[in-house]
């Protein structure tokens, strides 16, 4: 065989230059966010990155976040569902009668109504998977259905208030534990936010280098030293800034500490796991996969239950920051959800998209609204541009994609 | 006007670097039937569709001289003003419309823009009669078979006054029956006047119905005869050529037992349930062998190959698949590799790869569970089994976290064995492993190929060029209408043998 020339030729040196142009794609999405916060900090004269409007910005998207990570893998998986937003105004609803009015204890109600939401997925997943439905015909139906079931169970009315660990689950801050430190001219803050926040630096450092290890272990290519530490640095400056602000308000948000374990446990689950591996490649190429031995319906099935139970998860905390379970809750939170996974890089065709790429969409959406609201836009202002941007952010990624 | 309706000369035709038409002649009379014979990929349809302007004007060199004027054709709508109709392969219908309503598309019976549908359902009934149809001109096409879909397809032909016909393989898809009604109905055409151009494998039929045969191989013209007394060999022999280049790597056969041994193996169309694709076929392989499958286009190769594989083509399929001589369950795609089979499919693109993720997870896909445990990919580990085959294939590629889709094609095959090779199986169905592939990575796939069998490993290779199955198998099988029609060892394995086996009809 032609080994020897194979080789020289597999090194050619164009390798540095096409992987930094990948990069920039992949890291649009964080460049761009970088630049709206910039812009909206320096257009409200500060007041954006105040601590407690920081705060705000996290407890009033965090249901969108959780179902944006939910969507990205619908997504990547080749489909799209509809229903989410119904799907969180009836878990919502069965999580109020659970809790209100059967006085069922707070971590059961809870746990029931993941699974109702869980069902709720299988119920579509079915159709979808198995029985070969267009998605978008199944959640377009699931939205009616569920938001129908809503009216069912709420009889038309609102349903709380809502048990205080429920509350504070969607609301609340962690204690002060260990109460308060000064930081000189910043003032008081919370010292548990602040060891939480340089533990969480201190892990992702770690574990980023004991990654970098194993790859030159095994003679991969890594990013050279200065971009590492830059990289590592610069998450961390990030991250301590936010919780320093919060540390200076109200410690941090229970929803905050959700969503981190859920954005760093679904970004390894769609990298590392079989399951997510399968995701993509369904989404990548139907036939190929399938004619790969992956099972395409199974894990079509699963990832509609995965995006039923997280949307009740989205359900429980926005009826227990609304502090009551209403018929109208979660109206249009599946086009938003829809939207982050978009500009947060995600493909119509599927196979494409990352969860952090979703999140940070979402979060894209947020800076925009609360920014926007803050400088006194009118609403019909910010709904144009979040569409614009939306068009924008996916024009990006076709051109992006073209010119490649 | 002079005797011959059409004239192409010189006709060359360039994709992409890869030449498909050399210089390429041919000349048609007036109110005659000429047949077009030659291999799969030899350029017949190729040279159809520059002649009926889906190749327009100035994507080749050379004349086209029609009627008596040369020809200047920017599209297909250029062609048919002229009288010229292609009817493709696959027939190019509106399933979901009537009769009346494809016979008149994009030449619609109308009246300021409204249809008139008096006038449409009555010259639909005419043009009905004439192909000898008896169906309704408001018939769902769909709801007609294969062959009235023929007939409506030439009814629509006739719709645009046409002066000459072209069929592009049309008795493939139909059954004996409706395979005699449409020749006979080109006869009743020629008597018109109609002249017709037939691209037919099936040479019994061009025997049986033409007036001249233009072989073509290799996308040159080889020659044209008179089809009266004209032999079946004859034919052959003009097709296959003589010179059998040493474009092959050497090897030395090391053949053992019987490793896999697929019996009366029967699959039915997944369009007409009725329909035999594949008809009982039986066929063994050892280990250390490489074993031919031979056949035209819609013999029942791939159909063959992907029904067994996981059942994943064809309905109502029986048959047994022995493993060492033991039954073995291929009934999912899951459990033909659990099983040790593998399936490299024809069309890479569409069932082979992930074009939008690298070359290491491609790899990986078919067998993540051996790079895996509890669940959870180890991505070195996976990278270093990517790097191992990219440097034991000799896989072009920056990285192996490139994109698949931007490799070239020969690569791209080298991934996809690659992904199967690592599933370690027994033995490998390759369906057209070099097809668009450039002449030096085919001599790459074919080293790969006899490395599979010096580890120990069966390969079936299907192919529709016969001196790559010659020049690579130690056993070819010839499939015609779905039935293995005979078995030859390399030894007594010749080009004409084979095709005489490969056309072997039913009938005959």
């Amino acid at each position: 065989m032609t080994t020897k020339t194979a080789t020289t030729a597999a090194t050619a040196p164009t390798a540095p230059q096409s992987r930094l142009s990948i990069n920039l794609r992949q890291s649009g999405i964080y460049v761009a966010f970088a630049l709206i916060v910039v812009l909206f900090a320096v257009l409200t004269d500060g007041a954006l990155l105040q601590p407690q409007n920081i705060s705000n910005i996290i407890v009033q998207n965090s249901y969108v976040l959780i179902l944006a990570i939910g969507m990205i893998l619908v997504i990547i998986g080749g489909h799209i569902d509809l229903s989410v937003g119904s799907t969180v105004a009836l878990t919502g609803a069965i999580c109020a009668v659970l809790t209100v009015q059967w006085g069922l204890p707070w971590p059961v109600a809870v746990l029931l109504t993941l699974l109702a939401g869980a069902i709720i997925g299988a119920a579509q997943g079915y159709w979808i998977a198995y029985f070969g439905i267009p998605a978008f015909i199944v959640t377009l139906a699931g939205m009616l259905v569920f938001r129908a079931l809503t009216l069912t169970t709420l009889g038309n009315q609102g349903i709380g208030p809502f048990p205080d660990e429920i509350r504070s689950l969607a609301n609340g801050f962690t204690g002060g534990y260990l109460g308060n430190i000064g930081l000189g001219p910043l003032g008081g803050a919370d010292l548990v936010s602040l060891l939480a926040g340089l533990l969480f630096v201190a892990g992702f450092a770690l574990s980023q280098w004991r990654k970098r290890a194993a790859r030159l272990g095994y003679g991969q290519a890594v990013e050279p030293m200065p971009l590492f530490v830059l990289k590592i640095v610069g998450v961390g400056v990030v991250v301590m800034a936010v919780v320093v602000q919060l540390a200076r308000f109200r410690n941090l948000p229970w929803v905050l500490v959700l969503l981190a374990a859920l954005a760093l446990g679904y970004s390894l689950m769609a990298n590392n796991s079989v399951f997510g591996r399968h995701i993509y490649s369904i989404g990548g190429n139907l036939q190929a996969a399938t004619l790969s031995g992956v099972k395409v319906k199974a894990v079509t099935f699963w990832v509609f239950v995965n995006m039923g139970a997280l949307a009740a998860l989205a359900g429980v905390i926005f009826a227990g920051r609304l502090n009551q379970a209403g018929p109208t809750a979660g109206t249009a939170f599946e086009l938003d959800a829809i939207a982050a996974a978009f500009i947060g890089g995600a493909a119509v065709q599927g196979g494409v998209g990352k969860v952090v790429g979703a999140i940070t969409g979402g979060l894209i959406m947020g800076v925009i609204n609360n920014g926007m609201s803050l400088i006194g836009a009118p609403s019909e202002q910010v709904m144009l541009v979040k569409g614009l941007v939306l068009l924008a952010a996916v024009a990006y990624d076709v051109w992006t994609k073209r010119r490649a | 006007m002079s005797d011959e309706i059409l004239v192409m000369r010189g006709i060359t035709k360039r994709f992409a670097g890869v030449t498909a038409l050399h210089d390429v002649s041919l000349s048609v009379r007036r109110g005659e039937i000429h047949a077009i014979c030659g291999e799969n990929g030899a350029g017949k349809s190729t040279l159809m569709k520059v002649l009926s302007g889906v190749h327009p004007h100035g994507t080749y060199d050379g004349e086209i001289v029609f009627d008596g004027e040369p020809c200047v054709f920017h599209g297909v709508r250029d062609s048919e003003r002229r009288g010229i109709v292609i009817i493709h392969q696959e027939l190019a219908l509106c399933g979901q419309l009537s009769v009346a309503e494809n016979l008149f598309l994009g030449n619609e019976r109308a009246r300021r823009g409204f249809i008139d549908w008096n006038r449409t359902n009555h010259e639909a009934q005419a043009l009905l009669d004439r192909v000898g149809l008896r169906e309704n001109p408001t018939t769902p096409v769909n709801d007609l078979g294969v062959g009235k879909q023929q007939l409506v397809e030439i009814a629509k032909a006739l719709s645009k006054e046409v002066s000459l016909l072209i069929l592009d393989e049309p008795t493939a898809a139909l059954n004996d029956d409706d395979s005699q009604h449409l020749l006979d109905l080109l006869d009743g055409l020629r008597d018109e006047g109609i002249t017709s151009v037939i691209i037919s494998h099936k040479l019994n039929e061009v025997t049986r119905i033409a007036d001249s045969v233009t072989v073509l191989r290799d996308g040159k013209t080889i020659e044209t005869l008179p089809a009266k007394g004209l032999s079946e060999e004859r034919i052959i022999s003009g097709m296959v050529g003589r010179d059998l280049e040493h474009r092959f790597p050497p090897r030395t056969p090391d053949i053992g037992d019987e490793v896999l041994r697929i019996e009366d193996w029967t699959v039915h169309s997944p369009a007409q349930p009725d329909r035999v694709l594949v008809d009982r076929a039986t066929i063994s392989l050892r280990r250390g062998e490489i074993v031919g499958l031979a056949g035209l286009m819609g013999a029942g190769r791939t159909e063959l190959a992907m029904s067994v594989f996981g059942r994943s083509y064809g309905v109502g399929v029986s048959g047994r698949v022995v493993k060492d001589g033991v039954e073995i369950d291929t009934r999912t795609v899951q459990a033909a590799i659990r099983n040790g089979l593998a399936y490299v499919s024809e069309d890479r693109k569409r069932y082979g790869l992930n074009l939008i993720e690298g070359v290491q997870r491609n790899v990986s896909a078919a067998a993540l569970g051996k790079l895996s445990k509890n669940g959870w990919v180890n991505e070195n580990e996976e990278f270093s089994v990517a790097e191992r085959f990219r440097r034991s294939m000799g896989i072009r590629t920056p990285a192996v976290s490139t994109q698949v889709g931007t490799l070239s094609g020969g690569n791209q095959q080298k991934v996809v064995l690659a992904k199967w090779m690592f599933t370690d199986p027994d033995v490998l169905i390759l369906d057209e492993p070099t097809r668009g592939i450039d002449v030096g990575a085919k001599y790459e796939i074919y080293s790969i190929i006899n490395d599979l069998a010096a580890q120990g490993r069966a390969v079936l290779v299907i192919s529709s060029e016969l001196p790559e199955l010659l020049g690579l198998c130690d056993r070819i099988y010839a499939l015609s209408e779905g039935r293995i029609t005979g078995e030859v060892n390399r030894a007594e394995a010749t080009q004409e043998r084979l095709m005489q086996y490969m056309t072997r009809g039913q009938n005959s």
